[in-house]
């Protein structure tokens, strides 16, 4: 797509059903693990499914082209979005989602860049991926200046907490890497709890800043805003960019909302204040049929 | 006797010494002028580590990372994503060292196709003491599924080592000395990865026999050592083990056949390293006795490199003594 594409209604409309869609698979995957992450998956279907069905140059029927942007994801732990959007653009069959986590399956708990086509890397130990779309970026620069590729690199918050997240932002902001779009999922949880608990990282958008990379903050949810601020972020020039998405931990289940004890478990294992465990999954799905039924009566 | 190939006349007094990373400098230089393909990244020690040879032809396929070697290590993976073969230098002790989880994850299970070039390995780093001396790299190294471990005698094959990672599809790791030491071999002394090279062949006339396995550049004293034995009429050969992972098993094996007991030669922890790769291999199919020259659990220190080595059990005597030892 190209640089400030603008979205209709009616396309962001049908990307608000299409993340719907990835929220209940995302849901029915967990469940038949039973084990594995939910509230980050949750959180970040509406920066995936955007990503995927609107930004980016990608083939799912030709995973290795040469000339695709490439998806870096470094906080692999989420891969339950990664791998539900990824079958649902059309790299694998839908129905393999349900194989997550189980023995010989290629969506392993944490993504193994050669078990699955789409995916970019390996990863799970935090901290490591935006070093890598720095590599990728600058082998890029390297082998052609004028290249319209983009790496995105997307990271968790509490993931920023690691050293090695800030090697990397010295590097990216002297090389002045303006194809490394860098996206955070502001959702302020981690697995002890609030990150402003467990380790405050407020001002967040100045310490960027200070590392030169162009910081934009965005509601994570809001299609269109997020839309714009990737445009943004494309014409940055001589500067990395980072936009702040600042999202609901398990967005779209709301008795599984905000709440960090969702971090690492699934439906069926979670806190049971809000609804039992024998009903989580059943709940959450029904949640999101009913939210799906008001995509066309709310404004775009 | 020695080898054909090796340097002639070779003895303490007489051999010529030069860093092993200096072939490497020449090594990534020539390797860069053969393939486009090949960068380079360096943690702030790109004088030290001999890579400002390639960063000064090659100015826009070098990258200085700063002192950040987590990074080093998951840039190189992202650049070789892209098709590039990047060599990533620091010393051993901070790469593989410092960033071993890095290279596990983002290089070796992505299989990336990353050199990975530990400088200043081994306690003949010298007067910078133990913090700068990796005793422990071979064996962390060995452990990884993908990854290719080598530790060059001398200039030459550290040269050969270079260009045969840069043509290697896969994660390398190789290890460089600080100090100068003896050029044993030449140009055309064969050198192929996952190949060991016999170095010296004992006299066939003497009846007890030791078969000396030796890595990285204590291959002088392992040849001066053997030949002290055979003058003392203990039949002593030289197999060299450049590559650690993977073995050659089928010389490893031929060779522990030919003789009575094994010594191992390393800079290197006894544990983990050469010592340990052979003793797995050997105890699962040729029991038979090992005796393991190199750092015994120990840390290093400050001192002369030569110093160092002989107070560490690696000098020439030393050698002499474990082959006299495991043949009791």
């Amino acid at each position: 797509m190209s640089i400030m594409q603008y979205l209709t209604s009616q396309e962001i409309k049908k990307l608000e059903f299409k993340a719907n869609e990835i929220r209940q698979s995302i849901i029915e995957m967990l469940t038949e693990a039973g084990s594995g992450h939910t509230a980050g998956p949750l959180g970040m279907a509406d920066v995936f499914t955007l990503l995927y069905f609107g930004i980016l140059k990608h083939d799912p029927k030709n995973p290795d082209w040469e000339e695709r942007d490439r998806l870096i994801l470094s906080n692999g732990h989420i891969c339950p979005v990664l791998y539900a959007t990824l079958a649902h653009a059309g790299y694998f069959p839908v129905e393999e989602l349900l194989t997550l986590r189980k023995f010989g399956s290629r969506l392993q708990g944490h993504p193994h860049r050669q078990s699955l086509p789409g995916l970019e890397t390996s990863s799970g130990p935090l901290g490591s991926g935006l070093s890598q779309a720095i590599g990728m970026a600058l082998a890029e620069r390297i082998s052609n200046p004028y290249s319209a590729k983009f790496m995105y690199c997307l990271t968790g918050d509490g993931e920023l907490q690691e050293g090695q997240i800030w090697e990397a932002a010295f590097l990216a902001g002297k090389e002045k890497l303006n194809n490394l779009i860098m996206i955070v999922d502001r959702n302020g949880i981690q697995i002890d709890g609030y990150t402003k608990d467990v380790m405050p990282m407020e001002p967040l958008a100045e310490k960027f800043e200070s590392f030169n990379f162009d910081v934009q903050e965005v509601d994570g949810h809001n299609i269109r805003a997020l839309n714009d601020a990737i445009g943004k972020a494309q014409a940055v020039y001589g500067q990395p960019s980072v936009i702040i998405a600042h999202t609901i931990a398990s967005k779209g289940v709301d008795v599984f909302e905000r709440d960090f004890r969702w971090h690492g478990n699934p439906p069926g294992k979670g806190p049971e204040d809000r609804v039992t465990k024998d009903k989580q999954a059943e709940v959450a799905l029904e949640k999101l049929r009913t939210l799906a039924g008001t995509i066309n009566t709310h404004d775009a | 006797m020695f080898a054909q190939h090796l340097q002639p006349n070779l003895s303490p007094e007489s051999v010529e010494k030069s860093p092993t990373r200096n072939g490497y400098g020449d090594g990534l230089l020539e390797a860069g002028k053969r393939d486009e393909h090949v960068v380079a990244i360096c943690c702030d020690l790109t004088g030290s580590t001999r890579t400002d040879k390639f960063a000064d032809e090659f100015p826009n396929r070098f990258v200085q990372g700063g002192v950040a070697e987590q990074n080093l290590a998951s840039v190189g993976s992202g650049m070789a994503a892209l098709g590039k073969v990047p060599f990533i230098a620091s010393y051993a002790m901070f790469s593989p060292g410092r960033n071993w989880e890095q290279i596990r994850t983002t290089i070796a299970y992505n299989d990336a196709n990353v050199k990975i070039v530990g400088a200043h390995a081994g306690v003949s780093v010298g007067p910078d003491g133990a913090t700068h001396q990796a005793i422990e790299d071979i064996a962390i190294m060995r452990a990884l599924p993908n990854m290719i471990v080598i530790a060059p005698a001398d200039e030459h094959e550290a040269r050969k080592a270079t260009l045969a990672a840069a043509k290697h599809v896969g994660p390398v790791y190789f290890r460089l000395g600080r100090s100068a030491t003896p050029v044993v071999t030449t140009p055309d002394s064969p050198f192929e990865i996952g190949k060991a090279v016999r170095m010296f062949s004992r006299d066939e006339s003497l009846e007890r026999k030791v078969g000396i396995v030796s890595t990285g550049s204590l291959l002088f004293n392992t040849l001066m050592a053997a030949e002290e034995l055979q003058k003392n009429g203990v039949g002593a050969s030289v197999l060299h083990i450049a590559t650690i992972k993977p073995l050659d098993e089928e010389q490893l094996l031929a060779f522990a056949q030919e003789h009575d007991a094994i010594v191992t030669v390393e800079e290197h922890q006894v544990t983990g390293g050469l010592g340990g790769a052979v003793a797995e291999f050997l105890s699962g199919v040729y029991p038979t006795k090992i005796s393991r020259v190199g750092v015994q659990d120990q840390f290093g220190q400050s001192g002369d490199p030569d110093e160092l080595v002989e107070h560490y059990g690696m000098g020439i005597d030393s050698i002499v003594a474990a082959g006299r030892r495991v043949l009791e």
